[in-house]
């Protein structure tokens, strides 16, 4: 195949994508499980794209994704509360001191620029040090600014310890999937440029990048910057989806949420994360909510299922997969159409042998016990 | 009288109380192929490692073409600890990082190979260009370096093709041979186009075929890109046959400089490596 051929594929591909998920949203009602999985889904997979830009291909351990995206969410909710809802929103600091809106798109960007703002402060003394400080910098950092925005002596601004509402959410489910998708897409551009070289080299040895003319810390700060500008931005897109905001939801949890994400895609893989966001979210909202309802059979009550055995069960999927799949589901391997393709052709023989091995397994049992 | 490349003035380098190279000078001239040789632990790799700025030396000066790119004198808690001479020699604390070094044109190979590993042979090569790339980051991100790219790789392809890899441009550096993970150390030194090539024991491990083909390349390497080749090397053929001076150092300071034939018959070189035998 011609790489023309497969490009006007994938961008077919694409289309088809966007084509499904608008009949989708004209099909479903607006409170299906399978929209809100699908919203969620996209905006976590920026989000874990970003993260895995920095600790995946660039090997800087950064734990501080909550906090850049705490930046981002505020970033957005307090450039575009309408004017006139903001006595109500601010009700607690006379209406606040913004009296004006932006755009969506430029609250959006902003967003990550505010976010990219902080992390080049952050990066000027904490990247010239060894990596190891970066992780306790960017987690304490977090911490700091969650506890921050919080702080009642920025009321005007940051409403304090109040919600954030009333800013415009999504109109459309197309929204997050275009804006995450055009995000991943500038990431994996920059990965696949001289510069993402550069931040791998480091990654693999940075004595050999440094005496390779790599500056060390130019690379390792730009791309802590570029991870924290996309961070900032899927804060500002969750914060679209929540359609309200407040500090305290972004603690380190979320952090090692999208952590998680990123080592069961594969650390190092641009499509394990999104495959991994989906997947992750689909398990935690939705798959595995049966098991935290109490359910009867006839009159007898199944054991084990109540409030809070999804989060069991969720840990123990969580322990396998760190202990025997640490490769996650793509290693460093990225998507292309010729895998795709082959993937496909070789799944009903890969089905037939698994139908196989098992039953060879079985023989090899039962001729032991005889 | 050619050009002087490099020089070392009374370079020490003392790893808290271990003076590993001891008041080492040192001149290499332009178009030159010069050896430094010693016994095992002797301080070559460190007088390597204080050139490339990946060791800040304690006290000494170190100058190419002319300009200082390190100087040093003991201080900080070295002040005390000191136990080298010159002391108050140098007064001023130049230090250049190794990518600046890089970019001045030095560049090396490891004796220890360190690889990018876990990218093909070619990114490894394109990574040692990337110094030369114009494009800026945020451009490169909405794809504007194309064209850059695309010539980037033609030309990270001829040193590939100069050290006989192209055969496997796109292997996984270490899925290599190890004869080949030197050539492409090699290479990649050499898509930095340095004006000084620093060869820290290229011969390590290859047998004697291996090794004389080294030497034929070696000269090739000088001649083709202008160069000036200084080597740490355990193999005597090769640093018999194909250097212009060699200088020896044991325990960190210099014992004797000289042509082949002159080192040869120094009795402190055979000396030093007698007691190595001996030691051994
Ligand atoms: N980072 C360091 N910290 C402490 N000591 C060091 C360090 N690097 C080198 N040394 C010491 O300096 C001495 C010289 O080491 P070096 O590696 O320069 O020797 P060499 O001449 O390259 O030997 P070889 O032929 O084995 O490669 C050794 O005693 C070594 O232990
Ligand atoms: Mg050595």
């Amino acid at each position: 195949m011609s790489k023309k051929k497969k490009n006007i594929i994938n961008i077919c591909l694409l289309a088809a994508l966007f084509v499904v998920l608008f009949v989708l949203e004209q099909t479903l009602s607006g409170g299906s499980m399978l929209l809100t999985v699908l919203k969620k889904g996209a905006i976590y997979a920026l989000i874990a794209c970003s993260m895995n830009l920095l600790n995946g291909f660039t090997g800087l351990f950064s734990l501080g994704q909550a906090g850049f995206m705490l930046l981002g969410a505020y970033t957005y909710a307090i450039f575009t509360i309408p004017v006139e809802a903001r006595a109500d929103v601010y009700q607690y600091f006379d209406g606040g001191i913004i009296q004006f809106t932006l755009p969506v798109i430029v609250a959006i960007i902003l967003a990550g620029i505010v976010a990219a703002l902080f992390a080049s402060l952050i990066g000027m003394p904490v990247l010239r040090l060894k990596s190891d400080y970066l992780a306790i910098a960017t987690l304490g950092f977090a911490e700091i600014i969650r506890a921050f925005m919080m702080f009642e002596g920025l009321g005007p601004i940051t409403n304090g310890s109040n919600l954030l509402k009333k800013f415009p959410t999504f109109s459309t489910i197309l929204f997050p999937f275009a804006v995450a998708g055009v995000c991943i897409a500038l990431i994996v551009m920059l990965i696949n440029s001289s510069y993402g070289r550069a931040f791998k080299a480091i990654r693999d040895d940075e004595v050999a990048a440094e005496a390779m003319g790599v500056n060390l810390f130019k690379h390792k700060q730009t791309a802590f910057v570029i991870s924290s500008f996309f961070a900032g931005i899927g804060g500002a897109l969750l914060a679209m989806y929540q359609s309200t905001v407040q500090a305290n939801a972004f603690k380190s949890a979320m952090t090692y949420e999208i952590l998680l994400i990123v080592v069961i895609g594969g650390i190092g893989s641009i499509t394990g994360s999104i495959l991994a966001s989906f997947l992750y979210i689909a398990s935690s909202e939705w798959w595995l909510r049966f098991l935290d309802e109490t359910a009867f059979i006839g009159s007898f009550q199944v054991p084990l299922l109540r409030s809070g055995f999804r989060m069991v069960v969720f840990s123990i999927i969580i322990m396998v997969i760190v202990l025997f799949y640490r490769q996650g589901i793509m290693g460093t391997r990225e998507y292309s159409l010729d895998a795709l393709l082959r993937f496909f052709k070789n799944l009903p023989a890969k089905i037939k042998s698994i139908g196989k091995k098992k039953k060879g397994e079985d023989a090899a049992a039962s001729e032991e016990v005889q | 009288m050619a050009k002087n490349v490099l020089k070392l003035e009374n370079v020490t380098m003392q790893f808290g109380g271990v003076v590993a190279v001891n008041d080492l000078s040192l001149e290499v001239n332009e178009g030159e192929i010069i050896a430094l040789i010693g016994p095992n632990g002797a301080g070559k790799t460190t007088a390597f490692n204080c050139i490339t700025g990946v060791y800040e030396p304690t006290n000494g000066r170190i100058s190419f073409n002319g300009e200082t790119m390190l100087e040093n004198c003991p201080h900080g808690k070295m002040k005390k600890l000191y136990a080298g001479t010159n002391a108050g020699k140098f007064t001023k604390v130049i230090r250049k990082t190794p990518d600046v070094i890089t970019k001045m044109g030095i560049a090396r190979t490891f004796q220890n190979i360190r690889l990018f590993k876990t990218m093909t042979v070619l990114e490894n090569v394109l990574v040692a260009c990337h110094m030369f790339v114009k494009t800026g980051v945020v451009f490169s991100m909405l794809g504007l370096g194309k064209k850059e790219e695309a010539a980037m790789r033609q030309q990270a392809m001829e040193y590939i093709r100069f050290m006989g890899l192209e055969d496997v441009a796109d292997e996984i550096a270490a899925n290599l041979p190890y004869g080949k993970q030197r050539h492409l150390e090699i290479a990649r030194a050499l898509a930095a186009r340095p004006k000084l090539l620093l060869l820290d024991e290229p011969a390590a491990g290859m047998n004697p075929q291996e090794t004389a083909e080294l030497m034929e390349l070696i000269r090739r390497i000088r001649d083709e890109f202008n160069l000036t080749v200084f080597m740490i090397e355990h193999h005597m053929d090769l640093v018999m046959g194909i250097s212009d001076r060699i200088y020896v150092i044991d325990f960190g300071k210099q014992i004797a400089e000289g042509t082949p034939v002159e080192i040869q018959n120094n009795p402190a070189v055979i000396a030093a490596y007698l007691g190595e035998e001996e030691e051994a």
